[in-house]
Parts: structure tokens; sequence; C-alpha cells
């Protein structure tokens, strides 16, 4: 009987004491994890109904069609988890999108454009970062001028969509790599070397932890004597290079350059970044967690269209769980950061 | 030391801010394996010199020499690389990075460029091992106390080559083990031959750690002295310049204030985690100190009696009526007043104005409709100023500017101006210089005269017993005892405040 009573304690014990070292390491991981579960939730919901809805087929169409909003994704989780913000991604999307297709079509050769498309983005980015680091421009008021001009500069090039008929560019998307059922096109594989890059180096790199470090203390990284104002800026070249690199993803995805595209968008990658686990206080958050986000929110969307629903659907449950996740977030937060 | 090279030497330094000199004329020199202390006010251009050392002020003139050859910091990360590092009283190290990141940020081991994360603990267990640590390296830093906080950023400091070493009041909220604990660190790195430069206010650290000790006064360099030969009231003197001013012991009038009813009765006053069962009386007229090592619940007993923390158990009454004090704007109309600790996040605005600072919670209460005028707030900001000798006189100034002394009299001001019944005072001289501090006490003793009920708090044995009539003695959480402070003394309460297994030092 006493034996019985001591083992019972001694694992109750063994695994408060689990607990209390998990929450003190990861404690920052739960919201991530919590994504994890919706996830999981949403993919076994879908499938009960539907029965057909975890198919290879399907789920490799899950991550094409949402390449751009990945590769977005990086981008903005790195501006994020040093408590700034890039509103100006879907402009520049867009605005990529529309350059090159009207490059391509008046006979630009795809060498010269591609790197024009690409080398653009950096730019942009390096000029709000230069903003938001030396000139102390609030960064949502810095990219918000940012999407405007993007915007704009979209309408000066073409009001109308541009098709676009370059074969090496149609490549990217019209490829498919088989494995069974599975497929992947040279736009998935895009997304997933970003997605990969971007883990690495916010994980294993010194610029990585000093994102980190800005994020949670801005002041304190540079008594450190870590450099801040370098890596502020180059987030947000990072994040204007995504948002080029999106839009070449898109123009392929759809083979053709709009100027209206990616409106709002930038508002859908902020809201995946944070259904991700990464708060907009900055200082905590993960790569890996906004593509789960990714994953959650083309979920969303293919379940409201195998529903035959309208598409707004997709925002108001988007909108019903971001709220549900901040309110989460905010109650772990509150919970590991309190000390001791 | 003769014939020995100084490790550091500042010569005929000054550093100017436009018109305010800061630091006039100061030659400075450190030795390698040996505690330095620099002593002054505040104001006195200690904050200016350490930054100048490590690089976060240029000086206006003269020069730095480190190991014989002159050298020229222009940022924090100038003077790390050439081995002089800096722990700040306020921790300046990152609450959301674990333990092991925050001790190797920004030269974390590498492999093929990546970070080596293994290799990147077993380094930080290593040097927290040195101190003596238990702490879970792979921990996230801002779960754990400001006490092993502060460590952790002394084994950051340590972890490097280190040459010079600056230790900011390094032991403000350290208790009585920790600091201990600290000391046989600072004797090992004199050994390896590290120049330590020690700051702090307690003059029984500096005695028993430094081997010697330069003074500043106005941003002037008063003098260097070994501390064996500087008598303690030599070294007060030369820092105020003065004659120390005496606390001006108050009489007490004891019979009188027991037959008073409390105006505040707390009873099984428990928040979580924090205090649990507490039961306090405040009558008008009486000072309760409250001595209790760190993480007693000092805070926390003050934080239940004034709404700060909502209760979990327990009744308040005011005037013997039950009341619900939180939020603490409640408790104000009540006439409850708390000032906290953490004076640069929990108190002062440092970017507005003093004349703001003070009227601020007296126009919250009036409401938006009945705004002070701008002249009727500098009239009752100066005479605040003037009622508590805020210095400098310049009330548009920034109160972040202010030296830490008058910076808490300006929180003072700001709650006296709601004239509150009970004011609680959490740590009101942490950090700041002597002068100040006896300034602040008998502050307290006047108020007090004045038939406020004042509840202070202080990890400062000696200034809870000098100050308060009552004391009350807390410990893990719970009050044990409430003593009149007549007929205690410095040890028996040392040993009141010790857990009853240690040892009274």
């Amino acid at each position: 009987m006493t034996t019985v009573q001591t083992t019972t304690a001694d694992r109750v014990a063994s695994v408060t004491s689990f607990l209390r070292t998990f929450t003190s390491r990861y404690a920052s991981v739960l919201p991530t994890l919590a994504a994890v579960g919706v996830l999981l939730l949403l993919l076994m919901g879908a499938q009960s109904r539907f029965g057909n809805f975890v198919s290879p087929g399907n789920m490799s169409a899950l991550l094409l069609d949402n390449a751009y909003l990945m590769i977005l994704a990086v981008g903005m989780t790195f501006v994020i988890v040093t408590a700034g913000i890039d509103l100006s991604v879907g402009s520049v999307m867009a605005f990529t999108g529309i350059l090159g297709a009207s490059m391509l079509s008046t006979g630009v050769p795809v060498y010269i454009a591609v790197p024009i498309m690409l080398g653009g983005g950096a730019t942009i980015g390096l000029l709000l970062g230069v903003l938001v680091q030396y000139f102390n421009v609030q960064p949502f008021i810095a990219t918000l001028a940012g999407l405007f001009l993007a915007r704009g500069l979209a309408y000066v090039v073409s009001l109308s969509s541009i098709r676009v008929e370059e074969p090496s560019l149609l490549w990217l998307q019209a490829t498919r790599f088989r494995l069974g059922d599975w497929y992947i096109t040279p736009t998935g594989i895009i997304a997933i070397v970003v997605v990969a890059t971007g883990a690495l180096v916010m994980h294993f790199t010194r610029f990585g932890r000093t994102v980190y470090a800005i994020g949670g203390s801005e002041q304190s990284a540079r008594l450190m004597g870590l450099n801040v104002a370098r890596t502020k800026v180059m987030v947000y070249v990072i994040s204007g290079f995504c948002g080029r690199l999106a839009g070449l993803v898109l123009t392929a995805y759809s083979g053709a350059g709009y100027p209206r595209n990616g409106i709002g968008t930038e508002l859908d990658v902020i809201a995946v970044v944070v259904i991700g686990g990464t708060l907009l206080t900055g200082g905590r958050g993960y790569v890996l967690g906004s593509m789960v986000g990714v994953f959650v929110f083309g979920t969303i969307k293919s379940v409201i269209s195998f529903m035959g629903a309208e598409q707004s659907w997709t925002h108001i449950i988007v909108g019903a769980l971001l709220l549900v996740f901040i309110v989460v977030q905010r109650a772990i937060v509150a919970r590991s950061d309190r000390p001791r | 030391m003769d014939g020995v090279r100084p490790l550091l030497e500042l010569s005929g330094a000054s550093v100017r801010f436009g018109p305010i000199v800061a630091l006039d004329n100061v030659s400075f020199r450190m030795y390698p394996g040996e505690v330095h202390s620099l002593m002054g006010e505040n104001g006195a251009g200690k904050s200016t010199l350490i930054k100048a050392i490590t690089g976060a002020h240029e000086l206006t003139t003269g020069t730095l020499t480190l190991d014989g050859k002159t050298v020229h910091f222009d940022s924090p990360r100038a003077a790390h690389a050439a081995g002089i590092n800096a722990v700040y009283q306020e921790i300046d190290l990152l609450p959301n990075l674990s333990v092991a990141e925050n001790i190797a940020l920004g030269r974390e081991p590498r492999r093929y460029g990546m970070i080596d994360n293994r290799q990147m603990r077993e380094h930080a267990t290593e040097v927290l091992r040195d101190l003596g640590l238990d702490v879970d390296p792979a921990s996230i830093l801002g779960r754990h106390s400001l006490a092993v906080q502060q460590l952790v950023a002394i084994a950051r400091a340590i972890s490097t080559d280190v040459k010079v070493l600056v230790l900011d009041e390094p032991t403000s909220s350290l208790d009585m083990d920790e600091v201990a604990e600290l000391f046989r660190v600072i004797r090992e790195l004199k050994q390896r031959g590290v120049a330590i430069l020690f700051v702090s206010h307690f003059l029984e650290q500096v005695y028993e750690i430094c081997d010697r000790i330069t003074v500043l006064r106005d941003g002037a360099l008063v003098g260097e002295y070994l501390t064996t030969e500087l008598l303690r009231i030599d070294l007060v003197q030369k820092m105020l310049g003065r004659d120390p001013a005496e606390f001006t012991s108050r009489r007490r009038a004891a019979i009188e204030q027991a037959a008073k009813p409390a105006f505040l009765s707390a009873r099984g006053v428990t928040t979580f985690p924090g205090i649990a069962e507490a039961d306090i009386d405040l009558a008008e007229g009486e000072v309760i100190g409250v001595a209790g090592l760190l993480g007693s619940g000092r805070t926390a007993l003050a934080r239940a009696i004034t709404g700060v923390d909502v209760l979990e158990q327990g009744v308040v009454k005011v005037e013997d009526r039950a009341r619900r004090l939180d939020p603490p704007r409640r408790a104000l109309a009540l006439g409850v007043a708390y000032s906290s600790e953490n004076r640069r996040t929990e108190g002062l605005l440092g970017d507005l104005s003093v004349i703001d600072n003070i009227t601020l919670a007296l126009q919250a209460q009036r409401g938006v409709w009945r705004r002070i005028r701008p002249a009727r707030q500098r009239e009752l900001a100066a005479s605040w100023a003037d009622a508590l000798g805020i210095r400098p006189s310049d009330l548009d100034r920034p109160a972040g500017t202010l030296s830490g002394g008058n910076q808490q009299k300006v929180m003072l001001a700001r709650l006296l101006a709601l004239a509150p019944r009970v004011l609680v005072l959490d740590e009101p001289t942490r950090g700041i210089d002597v002068g100040a501090k006896v300034e602040i006490q008998n502050l307290v003793a006047d108020l007090a005269d004045n038939g406020l009920a004042v509840v202070f708090i202080s990890a400062e044995l000696e200034e809870v017993l000098r100050v308060g009539d009552q004391i009350a003695i807390l410990r893990d959480g719970e009050i044990v005892d409430i003593l009149p402070s007549e007929g205690l003394n410095f040890d028996a309460l040392l040993a009141l405040v010790a857990r009853p297994d240690m040892p009274a030092a």
C-alpha cells in the first residue's frame, strides 16, 4: 500500500518537475503548438466531413496555392519579432508582378527582367529600414508610405492585367515533380527553401539572435554591443525581398501581372504570422510557426471552397481565430513572464 | 601600488552636455586585481564617469588609457572589445531569451557559420557553475528573480576576457546570502587580475570588499583613498562636502498613538504568490517599518494593502468600513497611496517635466473637466519642490534627468498632492545617496508628525529601525511579528528577519 502511494507521489512529482522545466524553457513555443493543434483539428474535421480532403493532391495544392503567402510570412516574421511591422508587402508583391509582366511583354529578356524584379524589392526594403532606423519613423507609418508608393507605382506601370508568355517563368508553375500522387512545382520548392533558410537564419545565426534581442529590448541589445542598427535595416530588406520573391511566384502562379493583386494581403500575412505564434510585441516567434499559420489559413480557405460557401467566410473565421489566439497568447505570456 | 602601471587611467577628463558640465577635469585610475569603489552623492558624476569608461559617453576633453595605450571608445561595443564590461543596476538583459543565450549573445560559438547551441549551453553551464549558481541554462531569463538575473548579467560580463569590470549598484536587489556569493566571485576575479569598479551606496559593503575609494562631488574629483585609511565618517563628509545631515530623531508619542484607532486595518490579507494571512493596522501619525529579506513579501504586502494587487482572501477596513481597494484609483480616492520600488517603470514618467510628474495624479483624480491651469500647476509644483527640497529648481526639466533622490521626491510630491491619509513607500531610498537618503527619512518622520500613517519598506534594516515606530517583520510571505522599534537593536532585528536556522551574522 505504502509503496503504491510513494510511486504515485513520485510520479506526480516527476511530472510536475518536468512540466516546470518545460514551461521555464519552452513557454514561448506553446502558441505555436496550439496552432499545430488547430491545424490538425481542421484537417481531421474536414476529412471526416468530406472524406477525401486529406488527399495527396489536395495537400500538394495547399502548399502551391499558398506559396506566395508563405514567402511573405517568412519576411514578416523577421520584422514582427523585432517588434516592427511591414504593411508594404502586398503592394510590393503586386508592383513586382506587374513590372515583370510588362518588361517581359515589351521584349526584355528574362535574365534581365527577373533580377530587376528581385533586386528592386530589396531596395524598397532598404529605404523603409533606413527610415525606421535612422529617421526614427514608426514602422507602421514608414511601411504605410511604402504600401502607397508601391501600389501607385504598380498603377503607373499598367492599369490592367498583363499576360505573361515567357516560358521559363511559366515553367516555375507548370512543371510538376511527382512522387506517387504527391507533386510539387518549382514555386513550391522556392517557398520551402525560403522557409528553411529563414528558420536557419533565425535560430542558428548571430543575426537571428540579434533579431530576437531587439524584440526583447532594443536598448539592452544596444548596450550588450549588438549591431542593432544594421539588423533593423536588414529585417526590412529581407521582408522587401520576400515581397519581391512572392511577386515573382504569384506571377508564375497566375500567369499574369495585375496591379490590384495583393490588396489586403499584408493583413493576411500578419494574421498568419500571429496565428503561428509570433507576438506582435516582438521577441517571440518562429518561422516554422508562421508556416503552420499559413497552412491553417490555407486549410480554412480550401474547406470553405469545398463546402461551396462564400469566400468571405474565410476572413470571418480567420478573424475569430485570430481573436482567440491573441487571448491565448496573452494568457501564456502573462503567466510565463511572471518571475518566480 | 607604486611601480605598478595602472590598468586603466583617466586623466583630465571632462564631459559636457551643452552648457552642463557633468564631469570636470577628473583623473581616475584602476590597478589590475583591485576592487575600487567610486563614491559620491547622486549627481556627483559617478554614472558619467562610468559611461565615459564604458564608451557610452565620449570625453569632451582628457584621455583614457588602457594598458598604457591611449584608447578612444565611440560605443559600448568598442569598450567591450577592449575588455571593459559593465553590469548596471537596471538589468540590461533580454527577458525573452534563455539564460545561455543571454550569456553568449553577440559572441556565440559557431560551427560552419551556424551557432553551436550545444557548445553555447555547455559554456554557460560552466560559467554559472563557477559562480555557484544553480540555474538551468536553457530556461527563459524572464522567469527568474531579479537577483538571479543580476548574477546572470555578471556571468555574462565575466564569460569573456574581461580586464575591467564595472558593477553599478550590483547588490541592490540581492539578499545577504546572494551578496556573500557575489563577493566570493569578486574576490576570485581579483585573483585573476581583473580590475573591478564597485559602485554601491551600501557603505558596509564598500568597506568589506573594496581596496581603494575614489570620491567625486559635483562632477569634480575630491580624492583617492585607501579604504583602510579612510574612516567612514570622513568618507561621508567628503561625499557630502559638509557635516553629514543628522536624522532628526522624532518624538515618539507612543502612548498617545496606542489609543488612536487604526485608520486602515487589514485582516487575513492574502495574494498569490506573495503574502499570506497578513494582519496589520496603520494608525495616523505612526510609521510602520517593514523589515524582511528579498522575497519575504515586502512588496506584496504593500501592493495588497494599496489596491495594486487583487486580494485572494482577507478584508481591508478603512475607517472601520470594509472596503475594496483595487484598482489603485479607488485606493487613492480613499486616501491610500502607494509608491513603487521601481522608480523607472512604475513611478516616474521620465520624459515629462517635473511639473507634469507632480500634478499628474491630482489632475487624474479631478478628471478631465476640472483642468488645473498651467499657472496653477507650476505654483503647485513649485510649492512641493520647495517643501521637499527638489533640486535643481528648474521644473521644466524632464524628470528623468534628475538624480535618483530627487526623482524619489518628485514621486512623493505627486502622492502628497492628493492629500493622502496613508502613504506606503516601497524602497524609497533604494539606489540614492546618503545625503538624499537622510532627507527622505526626515521627510517621512515629518509626514507622520503631520498625521499621516506611513508604511516604510527598505532592504536596509538600520534604516527601517531608525524610521519606524513599529517594525513589521516579514519572513517567507508572512508577517511573523510586529514590534515597537524602541528596545530593538540591529542585531536583534537581523536575527528576527533571518531564517531561524540561519546564524545571525
